[in-house]
């Protein structure tokens, strides 16, 4: 954890409901807060609930989810208080991207094919920076892309012309380019491949400690949350079923789902075969 | 680039392709038709010297000696002087000038009622498509079914509605026949109150295909993860539903106006017919009515020309619109 | 710092939709809205009229000295302006229509299939050439193509079948493409590229593995070709052009054309049967709606949506 523990979100018992034939709660009574600054790491197996969580916090479910109970409040940098949940059509779009931006699974698509990488930024600064002139507006992109790494030349391009890790690298761009105080990263890099996975990673935490915003990291992935966040809540058919401490998930897990987890991935080091092997042999999950 | 030359080269063998049915089919048929054509010549009082009777032969055919292949080139030498033949029903006039004076309406009615048509029909099925369960959803079932009526039954119907029930409009007609046709405000006025209802019956007919794949489209569309991210950013609505939306759902609208183009060319034939529009469909009607072979074949041409010339610029036009068809051909 | 409750409570399951699973096929069956009711029983009702009234009515042929007379006296329609039962004529109208649309619409689709599906299935050099031959004669417009050869050829031998496979031949080609770019995907598939590996012969997995997922398409595009050739075939009739020994609702709208109906008012003679068509052809689009959210699930998600919603307001 980090020294200045000022909060920055507080989600209080967050459900939300999947409205079809026969309703489902893919949100169970959810509550955690995020610290500025802060890496939060949030696990779980597919179909747990955390991606219908993440776009719930920014309003972004769609039809047949809805949000049946709970509050989920913003504490802002200079003071105020934002109840997310109650914000009307225009005060949330000028919520959003400005202080909480995104980054979704699989940016292959998260692109519009048909506009250039540069009227994409122009976009967001257009609507939510509308003094900026042209040339401000240029020079903030040029400079926004070359703080993840991708040359400036590259706005004139379009999406299908780019590499799977380079639409990625610009998501990420776009996502820092009203220097928002909190990202919401959804399975980043679960498609690319692991060196360019790892390079991203490092940009990602480098950012953050260059400009102090606070992540909400989702994936299945629980040995990369183990690298990079400071504390972790693993989620499990919607509910939070235990969030520590990075170090203490790891080895103190209080919950048997978490040790579970814990020991489905194999180790680098012990005898070869030993992980499935060991399984069969003890007939159960190393508990 | 290579897109556009692939456009533009698949255009030509389309071309040629009709050019050639239009020389193989009259061979294809049972008679002789220039004996019929002649015969038909001399009822009305003309008379055939032996060019005439040769301009006809490479057009219709003939029982001469001369190998096929040949006959086919002088025909294509033919076509590029523009010569298309005599209009037996309009004699002595030439083909393409009885098409040349035709044609103007037909591109007028037909073009204009053809954009009207596409305009509406996507901007309504863009609006549908965005905002299901509004008012606009009456939309959808309401033109799909009345693109499943055939054109002529409605200009029928549009023709009893408003100019025998209502008498707003003229029944039949180009123009108010004691007008002299020229370019001033009077004819230009009269021009476009005859062709109202024609073009009324092809955009009402027709607006309905293009509102239902728009629809379509925008419902796939929306549910794309770029437009998730729209919101996500924070973007005006009309912003989202214009730039990342419509304008890729539009994109199979474009790519399929060959499809429509035809039906609404087929469409224009029958109402001209029905209105007596003195467009070039009715010249094709005519001809067939009057065993005019010249003037049919010719007008096919000159309909299969603007078919396939409107098609190219869509098709160019998509080139523009989707980058992804620019790079890699 | 957190306000978890406890951690290892017993964590009860979400509820779970009880029932048997549907069977494989009949997933594949569009859901019963009213718009495919209301599909249904149009199209069955026009059918039901063109097989069975034929059977039950007076002689459409029959001539009268009474003249073209409004509904009543005997005659449910009324009367033509040579006398002839408007009703019975409707009768056998909608049977000669039914027909033509039925054949030109099995051709239409056997060709189409043909040059869609297998040319995308072969691949390579036949898919080219099949392709640009189907882009070629979807191009080249079809009224006035199937006007020039309906010209050529005398009217004595305008006969049905000439007819319906001048009709056929000239409005195959939209549907290939369509069969084209599904067969396209369809073939890119993993169980398709299993099927061909493990040596099944062409036809086998043409037939076994790629015809079952394009059923919903080919009856979507079998139900346009119906619609697209009793339309054109009803227009080719009002010109004139039609197949000159059988009766259709074309050719009913043809004679009241030319017996002056629209200018004498005689709404009983054109009415009817721009009506039928227009009603079939509802029928079948509504019927091709709901094919459609067969084969894009999104659209059925929409509509149900939408329901929701409009539910919803009332509520509020």
């Amino acid at each position: 954890m980090r020294p200045t523990a000022q909060r920055r979100l507080t989600v209080e018992g967050l459900c939300v409901d999947y409205e079809v034939a026969n309703p489902v709660r893919a949100v169970r009574d959810v509550s955690f807060t995020l610290a500025a600054g802060e890496i939060f790491g949030l696990a779980g197996e597919s179909g747990c609930g955390k991606t219908t969580l993440a776009y719930a916090i920014n309003r972004l479910h769609r039809p047949p989810a809805r949000i049946t109970g709970g509050s989920v409040t913003f504490h802002d940098v200079d003071g105020g208080t934002i109840d997310l949940l109650g914000l009307h059509d225009r005060e949330l779009r000028a919520f959003r991207w400005s202080k909480l931006s995104m980054v979704f699974q699989g940016a292959m698509n998260s692109l519009n094919p048909v506009l250039s990488i540069r009227t994409q930024l122009d976009d967001v600064l257009r609507t939510h920076r509308p003094q900026l002139g042209r040339a401000e507006r240029r020079r903030l992109s040029a400079e926004v892309l070359e703080r993840v790494g991708v040359d400036p030349s590259r706005l004139r391009a379009y999406p299908h012309e780019l590499s799977g890790g380079m639409r990625q690298r610009v998501m990420i761009a776009m996502a820092l380019l009203l220097e928002p105080q909190m990202m919401i990263m959804d399975e980043p890099t679960t498609a690319l491949d692991v060196v360019v996975q790892r390079d991203i990673l490092r940009e990602i935490m480098r950012l953050r400690d260059e400009l102090n915003f606070a992540v909400i990291f989702i994936t299945h992935d629980l040995p990369l949350l183990l690298e990079i966040s400071d504390r972790i809540a693993i989620m499990r058919e919607g509910e939070i079923v235990e969030l520590a401490p990075t170090v203490e998930l790891r080895t103190a897990p209080r919950h048997e789902y978490t040790r579970k987890l814990l020991a489905s991935f194999p180790s680098l080091t012990g005898d070869r075969g030993g992980f499935i092997r060991a399984d069969a042999v003890a007939g159960e999950a190393t508990l | 680039m290579t897109y556009f030359l692939r456009k533009i080269g698949f255009y030509l063998v389309a071309f040629w392709a009709a050019v050639t049915l239009n020389f193989l089919i009259p061979r294809l048929m049972p008679g002789n038709p220039v004996d019929t054509l002649l015969a038909k010549l001399q009822q009305r009082g003309g008379s055939a010297g032996p060019e005439v009777r040769r301009a006809f032969e490479l057009l219709l055919g003939a029982n001469t000696a001369e190998p096929l292949w040949r006959q086919y080139i002088s025909y294509l030498g033919n076509l590029a002087k523009g010569d298309l033949g005599i209009s037996v029903s309009v004699y002595p006039a030439r083909v393409s000038d009885v098409i040349a004076q035709a044609l103007p309406w037909t591109i007028v009615l037909v073009g204009l009622a053809t954009i009207m048509s596409f305009v509406l029909g996507v901007g309504f099925g863009a609006l549908v498509g965005w905002k299901p369960g509004s008012w606009l959803d009456v939309f959808v079932p309401a033109t799909t079914l009345l693109a499943a009526v055939p054109y002529f039954w409605l200009a029928l119907l549009f023709v009893l509605l408003f100019a025998s029930f209502l008498g707003w409009l003229p029944v039949q007609g180009g123009y108010d026949v004691t007008l002299n046709p020229s370019w001033n405000g009077d004819f230009i006025q009269s021009a476009i109150r005859y062709g109202t209802l024609p073009a009324l019956t092809i955009v009402v007919s027709s607006i309905g295909g293009w509102l239902l794949g728009m629809r379509n489209m925008m419902v796939s569309t929306l549910s794309e993860d770029y437009v998730l991210t729209a919101h996500a950013k924070g973007l005006r609505k009309a912003r989202i539903l214009t730039q990342y939306a419509a304008r890729n759902a539009v994109l199979p609208s474009v790519a399929g106006f060959a499809i429509s183009l035809g039906f609404v060319v087929s469409g224009s034939i029958v109402t001209e017919q029905v209105f007596s529009y003195p467009g070039i469909g009715s010249k094709l009607l005519m001809a067939v009515e009057n065993s005019d072979y010249a003037l049919m074949q010719g007008v096919f041409l000159v309909i299969t020309l603007a078919v396939l010339g409107a098609n190219l610029i869509v098709d160019l036009l998509y080139g523009l619109i989707d980058p992804r068809t620019r790079s890699g051909g | 710092m957190t306000n978890i409750t406890t951690v290892t409570q017993q964590v009860p399951a979400s509820p779970v939709p009880t029932g048997r699973r549907k069977a494989g096929w009949r997933l594949m069956l569009p859901s019963a809205t009213p718009q495919l009711m209301t599909g249904l029983v149009l199209v069955t009702a026009v059918t039901a009229f063109g097989v069975v009234a034929p059977y039950f009515v007076q002689d459409p042929n029959a001539i009268n000295s009474i003249g073209m007379t409004p509904p009543g006296g005997g005659h449910i329609l009324g009367t033509t302006q040579t006398g002839q039962d408007v009703f019975a004529q409707l009768a056998y109208a909608t049977r000669g229509s039914l027909q033509i649309g039925l054949i030109v619409g099995v051709l239409a689709t056997v060709l189409s299939a043909f040059f869609g599906i297998l040319g995308a299935y072969l691949g390579g050099l036949a898919d080219e050439a099949f392709s640009l031959f189907s882009n070629v004669m979807l191009v080249i417009p079809g009224l006035p193509l199937v006007i020039v050869i309906s010209g050529f050829v005398p009217r004595e031998s305008r006969g049905l079948w000439t007819i319906a496979l001048v009709l056929a031949i000239t409005g195959w080609a939209a549907s290939a493409r369509v069969l084209r770019a599904q067969t396209l995907s369809i073939r890119n598939r993993d169980y398709v590229a299993a099927a061909r590996i493990s040596g099944e012969r062409v036809w086998r997995v043409i037939g076994v593995e790629i015809l079952p997922n394009l059923l919903p398409v080919l009856a979507s595009q079998f139900v346009f070709a119906v619609i697209s050739a009793i339309l054109s075939e009803a227009g080719l009739s009002f010109l004139g052009l039609g197949a000159s020994n059988s009766s259709t609702l074309g050719t009913m709208l043809f004679y009241a054309q030319n017996g002056f109906a629209l200018q004498l008012n005689a709404w009983w003679w054109f009415l009817p049967p721009g009506l039928i068509i227009a009603l079939f052809g509802c029928g079948l689009a509504l019927i091709n709606f709901s094919i459609d959210e067969v084969i894009n699930p999104r659209l059925r998600n929409a509509r149900v949506h939408a329901r929701t919603m409009r539910a919803r307001r009332r509520e509020a």
